[in-house]
This record gives C-alpha cells, structure tokens and sequence, in this order.
C-alpha cells in the first residue's frame, strides 16, 4: 500500500459485528484499497467493549486501538452504543494520567454501508499512529520516583473534633441498639496513636467509642456484607457519601441502615504521622487541643497541627457532615468549595506524558498484589470474584511484572468511574504506599466535566452515570476524521 | 570466640561492593513517597541504601513472588511436521544471593519456611536450589517497636537462627560476628578489619537492645489453647469483625509460604507456555473454593482461622515451634490494624474470661 511509507504498526481495531464489521466488508468489496496495519476483533456490538480491551492493547504492546460501532440511533441492541460512548469517553481522559497518549486510541461510528468512509477512516488513524510513531513501552524509562506534595491548605481551618458531644452520640446508638444486629464505628487500636474499626453489638461495646483525628478507616466498607440485615453505622462526611453511593447503587437498602453522624474537623494522614513518629516502642500519652494533637512516645513529644498532617482529601473537603443521616449530632459545617486539586493528581498533572509512564514504572514495581487496595474499597463489592485473580475469565496473568500490577490498578479505577467517592480508603491501604489515588481521581474529574459536574455519593437517587446516557449528549462529540 | 570484622559506616558500600563481585546483592532501599517504604532490591554499586527493617522482608530471594516452574513448547520437525516434541525447562531459578541487613524475624523466616521445604518427606527443588545459594547478613535491632514481639515466639532482637553473620551497631561503625562456618568465610575474605577488641561493647548493646522490649506474655500454652478454640466459630467471627480479607497479612510475612500454580502461554505457540509458582494466601476466598464451586472457608472468621492456628497450632503440632516470628508486619501493613498478638491472647485468656 503506497498510503504510508515505513514498517507495519501495530493498531488494533474492535468492530462492532453489525454495522462496523460490514462496513470494513463493504470497503474489502468495493476495493477500498487500505494499510495493513489495523488487526480486527469483531464483537457483537460496541457495548460490548470493555474499556480494558483496550488498555490491555495498549499496556501490552499495540501502538493503536481503533473502536468503531453502528452510529448513535442505529444500535442493533438499541442502546449498546450509547452507553459505549459514555464508556470510550471516559476512557479516552483517563489514558493520559497513565502516561498513554490519548491520540492513540479513538472511537466512532460507521455504518455497514460506508465503505469509503471506513477506508478514510483507517487511513486517517493509520496515518495518526505512524505519525506519533511506537509506542512507548512501560519496561522501558527509568523508574521515576515524584514525591506528592502535601504543603496543602484547606479550605477551612481544620481541627480535632473534641468538642463534638460524643456522649450524645454514644445515648443516641445505645437506644437504637437493640434495633440493630451492629453498629460500625472507631474504637481505639493498639495503642492510643491509632484507631480501628469497632462493632458494637452490647453497651459496653458503645462505650469503646471514640471520635476525632484517628478515624481514618471508612466504616462503609463493612455494609454490603450486612445487606438485608438491620445495622448502624457512625460516619463522617466522606464515609457517608460511600453509603450513598451503595445506595445509589442498590447494594444496600435504606431501611436497614441507621446513619448516626457527626461534623467531622480532619482526620489524620497516618502516613506521614507514623514517618514522624519513627520507631517506637510505646505511646506514653496522646494530648488533644483544638487544633492538633501532641502524641509522646517513648518519652519523646511530638506535635501534629491538623493544617499540616491531614488526609489529601481533608484539604478539598466540602462535606464534612454527612448527607444523608438519621441521627446528626451537632450542626452541619458550611464549608464553601474553592478551587483545589487533589495532591495526587497534582503531581500527576504537573508531569509529561513521557514522565508519567516513568512514575507508574517506578511506583508500580513494588506492588505485590496483596489487594488491599481493593478490599479497602468501599465500592468494590466482587472482590471474592475479582477478574484480578480469576482464571475463568482470564483477563490478567498472576505474574509480578509491571505491567500486570499497573493493569490491575486500571481495573479497578475503571470499574470505579462514576462510582468512586474519593474517599482515598484503596491509596491508604496500600502498604508500600503507591500513590494509586491519582488514577481515581483522574477518572472522576472526567466523569464531572463530561456529566455536568456530576459527584457520586452524594444523591441517593442519583444514576451513576455509566449505568446511564443520553441520546444526544451534551459534552460529549464525535471527533472529525479530517 | 567467633570470628568478628568491623566497619565504618563510610565502609559499608565498598563492603557490598566486594559481595557483589560473586553475588547478588539484596538490600533494603527506601521508595520515598507521602507513606514511603522500604524493600529489597538488587544493589549495584552508587545504589543508595538504608539500614531500616524493610517494609516488605527478603523472603523473595527463596520465595519469588512469581516464579516459573517449567517452561515448555512443542516444536514442530521442519522434515516431518507430523513429528511434534515437546521441550520441557524445569531448571530453577537460582541466582547466588546475599541478603544484606535483614532483621532477625527475616532471618529466622528463612528457618521457619525450610522445614515444609526441605525438611518434609519431599524437598522443594526449587526452594532448595536457591535457599543453597543464600548468605543472610542480618543487622540486629537496638531497639524494640510498637509492633514487633520476637521476643514472644522465641526469638529476640539480636537472635542468630537463620543468620550467616550478625551485625551489630555501634557508636562509630558495624561489627559483623560470623554465626555459620559460611558466614565466617565470607568474612575472612571480606578484607575488613578485625572486630575483637569491640567485641565487649557488642555484647552490651545487645543487652540494652533486650531492655528495651515490653514485657512477654507466656505463650507456652498457646499451641493447645488456639487448638482448643477450633471450633468456637463466635470467637473467630468476633475478632474477624474488621478484618477485610486482602492478603496483605500473609504477602508480608517473612514465614507465610503457600503458593498458586497457574499456566500462561500455549505450548504451540512460538515463545510457548509456561507454568508459574505465584504467591497465595489463606485469607482469600479463592484459596479454598474448590472446582465445584463449593467453598471449604467461605466464611473470613474461617480464613483467619487458618492463618492464626497454622502459626500458632499447627505448625508448632507439626514442626515444635511456632511459624510466626514476632516481625509485626502483619499489624502494621494491615490497613485495619488488626492484631494477631491480640487474638493469640484473647484465646489463651478465653476461659479466665469466661468464669
Ligand atoms: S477507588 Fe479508592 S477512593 Fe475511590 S471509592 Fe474506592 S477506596 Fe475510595
Ligand atoms: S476491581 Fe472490579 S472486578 Fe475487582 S472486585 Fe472491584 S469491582 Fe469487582
Ligand atoms: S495495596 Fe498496594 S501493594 Fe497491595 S495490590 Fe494494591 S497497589 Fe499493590
Ligand atoms: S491484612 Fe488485615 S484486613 Fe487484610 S486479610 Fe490480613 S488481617 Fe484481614
Ligand atoms: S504472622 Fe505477622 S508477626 Fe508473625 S511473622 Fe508473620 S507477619 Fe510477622
């Protein structure tokens, strides 16, 4: 084919069986001469393209992924498509925060008819990938070690809850005790440095309580497995907006959860508090004022002002209290949103492309699939089925390379778009602390620009936006093919 | 008296340096990042190196993550393509290795992990190809911390089970004491100065570092008192509450040893297939769901059943010691924080609880 000079790339096209796949048929009649380079998988309809096709393409090797299904209207399952484009879209933003140029995947509609335009098609991507050139492979740049940088403010002062009137809440759970099977809240953990989930099931359990700064787990993550059971939870803000996203989604029921909630003030990047306090053998004493806390260990003091050792999400966060609950003790905590990008992805955003790919090299390399990640997440509700270890389908090899582990990561950022809350429960987990957030959170940002600002988790009647669509879609358009 | 060497701080790269000519060099580095971690890499000289126990232990250099078992192809006769043979490559993968400033609890990791390998009616090739060619330099610890208990499980800060050569801080540099008639070879051609004369103050350093530890609990009964709570199902579910069954407890742990066979590739392709050895682990689901479907422990109070009586049970049952060494990276790599050494207690302290 004398259309492009040079050696054959590798582009890899998913063609809808109706309408795309005959086109490219109708072009092969008509003789619509086109490069080699383009490899086709038929399936039955664009919807049926999981997003991770085409990153696993991508991840593994191709320089190219072309998608193409009937046009919007001529779905031969009706609507396949529609919720294809939503899905592609998605897709396409999300590359790039993996160091993958977005240019080298594109979608779009042609019809069984359209052979010319099928041939122009190809020809155009073809040209595109040749022009960008290889792709470049993950194994390949040195590992790049970026640091986040957490020298945040916040968007209102943040402190340590200590005058919330935990009492109250505590008169509040024990009267609906004998209600509810449980009741999911924070009891002190191994020392007085730390906390951990609580059950409640007696009174005296209830008085093993606490609330403050060391609440960091997302008791949300607890619920699904009580589904048809009647239960309590206690919450903060970001924990609640799980629970309404597990509602949004049907995999809880309203009735049998009571929502007992407080306004939080911050809770602690634990991370950075155990890098400060170093190694210990035990916590003398742990201090609270209003705007931090002093923790001495081993005879050593050591103080935390919440301005300056919060969670990433405390900094942005405009919903402290609940919203939706049963039980509010206190006020709701007005907080005006500002402008604020979470810390992740920041660093993300601050990067090339080229550089991006580097970082997940270099931060992916010590994962060691444990999935903790996974399980912390509260939205991550098949992980006893999880596709990450199933043989059947086999979708991802149990080997350790790079290359597995990031494709890992992009199932699990991929299920949770439109889903994930940003609660930060999956980078928290991660033992080896691999800053996995930016991948979700760069995913959400899309889901808001492309669906009107839309935030998962905070309308229980609210449809996540990939388990919907819109005939014509507002932000969504299709590009040229000039 | 054993053979000791001692090194200054500024002596410590042209020391790997020297063990890298013939070896593979593990050693800790720090991954900086906002939770930053610590884990064995290969060294190469200019590589920056730390001191501090790794996040994550060296069982990898015996137990690889992933590792391939066979490797096989069927390769067509060019003459003949009737004729298909099949080449099969079960050769391990064994490269000579120095594990450098492992912990104690790494060290007696490799120990515990050498009975159901080497010691059992069948000895794992694999394992034992490379568990041959391993020298562990362990750094002891002056200090406990708040998670660690090796002195609970018979194991202590500076104790030398799984060790070729301890090394031991000072004021002013390392002494390294050969423990194993390897680990003394490996000093005599170090090329190091002599470590004699700080042999004393060694000795008393370790002491302080035993002074530094919480106080022991007894767990001479726990054996028959984790046994003896088997079958009380509410114990388990209780304190499996939090628990949220990832696997992180058992990935890094230095004597968790259960492994995944899978096969990736076909034989007839042109690179072929191969069988891989992964890590796997008590607490998934997956790890007991049978073919049928059915699941022996479908229940995470089951899982943790397991994984809290083979260390403190059954393993002692089969082997006369237990299989957890105290490291405490199960309770701090947990992203719940649970508390193994707190289970063991509440089921040694089960029955004074319940009159
Ligand atoms: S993906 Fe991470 S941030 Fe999002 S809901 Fe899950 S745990 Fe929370
Ligand atoms: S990543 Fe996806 S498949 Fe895996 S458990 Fe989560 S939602 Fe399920
Ligand atoms: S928690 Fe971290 S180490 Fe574990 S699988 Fe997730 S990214 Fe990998
Ligand atoms: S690391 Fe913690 S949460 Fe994960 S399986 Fe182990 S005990 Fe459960
Ligand atoms: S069970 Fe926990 S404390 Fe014991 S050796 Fe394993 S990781 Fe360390």
């Amino acid at each position: 084919m004398p259309v492009l000079n040079g050696k054959e790339l590798r582009i890899v096209g998913f063609l809808c069986n109706w309408c795309s796949y005959g086109g490219a048929d109708t072009a092969g009649t008509a003789r619509a001469g086109q490069p080699t380079d383009l490899r086709i998988i038929r399936v039955p309809c664009s919807g049926r393209i999981d997003p991770l096709f085409i990153v696993k393409a991508l991840l593994n090797g191709a320089d190219g992924v072309l998608v193409s299904g009937c046009h919007p209207r001529d779905c031969h399952y009706a609507a396949g498509n529609f919720y294809a484009r939503r899905r592609l879209e998605v897709l396409k933003q999300f590359l790039p925060v993996l160091g993958i140029d977005d240019r080298r995947f594109e979608y779009t509609w042609v019809s069984a008819s359209e052979g010319q335009r099928w041939q122009h098609v190809v020809q155009t991507f073809t040209k595109r990938i040749h022009d960008l050139g290889p792709a470049p492979k993950l194994e390949d740049p040195e590992p790049l070690l970026k640091v986040v940088d957490m020298a945040l403010t916040s968007l209102r002062p943040l402190g340590t809850g200590q005058k919330n009137k935990l009492d109250e809440l505590k008169a509040a759970i024990k009267a609906k005790l004998p209600e509810l099977e449980v009741v999911i809240g924070w009891q002190q953990g191994y020392d007085a440095a730390r906390t951990v989930p609580l059950f409640m099931r007696t009174p005296e359990d209830v008085d093993k309580l606490v609330w403050g700064p060391f609440n960091v787990n997302n008791p949300a993550v607890y619920l699904p497995q009580y589904k048809g059971k009647k239960v309590g939870i206690v919450v903060k803000g970001c924990d609640a907006k799980s629970v309404v996203e597990l509602l949004q989604e049907n995999l809880i029921n309203r009735e049998d959860v009571t929502i007992f909630a407080m306004p939080c003030e911050g809770t602690l990047d634990m991370a950075r508090v155990n890098q400060e306090l170093g190694r210990y053998t035990t916590i003398d004493k742990v201090e609270y004022d209003e705007v931090g806390v002093t923790i001495t260990a081993d005879g050593k003091e050591h103080r935390f002002c919440m301005n300056d050792f919060a969670q990433g999400k405390c900094y942005g966060c405009t919903m402290p209290t609940a919203v939706l609950s049963d039980t509010l003790i206190g006020t709701p905590t007005e907080v005006k949103p500002g402008p604020y990008t979470p810390p992740e992805l920041a660093l993300l955003d601050s990067m090339s492309l080229d550089e991006r790919l580097a970082f997940w090299r270099g931060q992916m390399e010590r994962c060691i699939r444990c999935y903790a990640c996974r399980n912390a997440c509260p939205m991550c509700v098949c992980r006893d089925y999880c596709i990450a270890e199933s043989r059947e389908p086999h979708w991802i090899s149990q080997e350790d390379s790079t290359r597995d582990k990031l494709f890992f990561q992009t199932i699990h950022a991929m299920h949770l778009a439109g889903r994930c809350t940003g609660c930060g429960e999956c980078q928290r987990a991660c033992p080896v602390g691999i800053p996995i957030l930016a991948l979700r959170q760069q995913i959400a940002r899309a889901v808001g620009q492309l669906f009107d600002g839309y935030k998962s988790g905070v309308d229980p009647e609210a449809v996540p936006p990939l388990l919907g669509y819109e005939v014509e879609e507002k932000n969504i358009h299709e590009r040229e093919w000039k | 008296m054993s053979i000791t060497r001692f090194v200054k701080p500024e002596g410590l790269p042209a020391f790997l340096a020297h063990l890298s000519k013939d070896a593979r060099v593990l050693a800790p580095v720090v991954k900086p990042a906002d939770k930053r971690s610590v884990v064995f890499e290969p060294w190469k000289e200019g590589k920056e190196f730390t001191l501090e126990k790794a996040t994550v232990p060296a069982k990898a250099a015996v137990l690889p993550q992933c590792e391939t078992l066979v490797s096989y192809r069927k390769v067509k006769d060019k003459a003949n393509p009737q004729n298909v043979t099949l080449e099969l490559d079960d050769t391990p993968q064994a490269e000579t290795t120095v594990v450098f400033a492992a912990r104690p609890c790494d060290a007696r990791g490799y120990v515990t992990l050498d009975r159901p390998y080497l010691k059992g009616p069948i000895a794992d090739p694999y394992y034992k190809a490379r568990r041959e060619k391993l020298t562990v330099i362990t750094l002891t610890c002056n200090s406990g911390c708040n998670t660690c208990f090796c002195h609970w499980v018979g194991g202590g800060p500076s104790s030398p089970e799984g060790s070729d050569i301890l090394m031991t801080e000072l004021s002013d540099g390392y002494i390294l004491q050969g423990i194993t008639p390897k680990g003394d070879a490996l000093l005599e051609g170090s090329g190091l100065d002599d470590g004699a004369d700080r042999f004393k103050e060694m000795e008393d350093v370790r002491k302080a570092a035993w002074a530094t530890l919480v106080k022991a609990p007894n767990l001479k009964d726990a054996p028959a008192k984790v046994a003896a709570k088997f079958t009380d199902v509410d114990f388990w579910t209780r304190e499996t509450d939090r628990c949220l069954s990832c696997g992180a407890c058992t990935y890094f742990c230095p004597t968790c040893y259960c492994f995944n066979i899978t096969d990736e590739g076909e034989a007839t392709s042109e690179k072929g297939g191969r069988r891989l050895r992964t890590w796997d682990n008590c607490m998934s689901p997956l790890f007991t769901r049978e073919a049928s479907g059915h699941n022996t422990r479908m229940e995470k109070a089951l899982r943790m059943r397991n994984r809290v009586s083979h260390k403190f049970s059954t393993y002692p049952e089969n082997w006369g010691t237990f299989s957890c060494n105290g490291c405490g990276r199960c309770i701090s790599n947990c992203p719940v924080s649970l508390d193994i050494r707190q289970i063991v207690l509440d089921a040694i302290n089960a029955d004074k609880a319940a009159k």
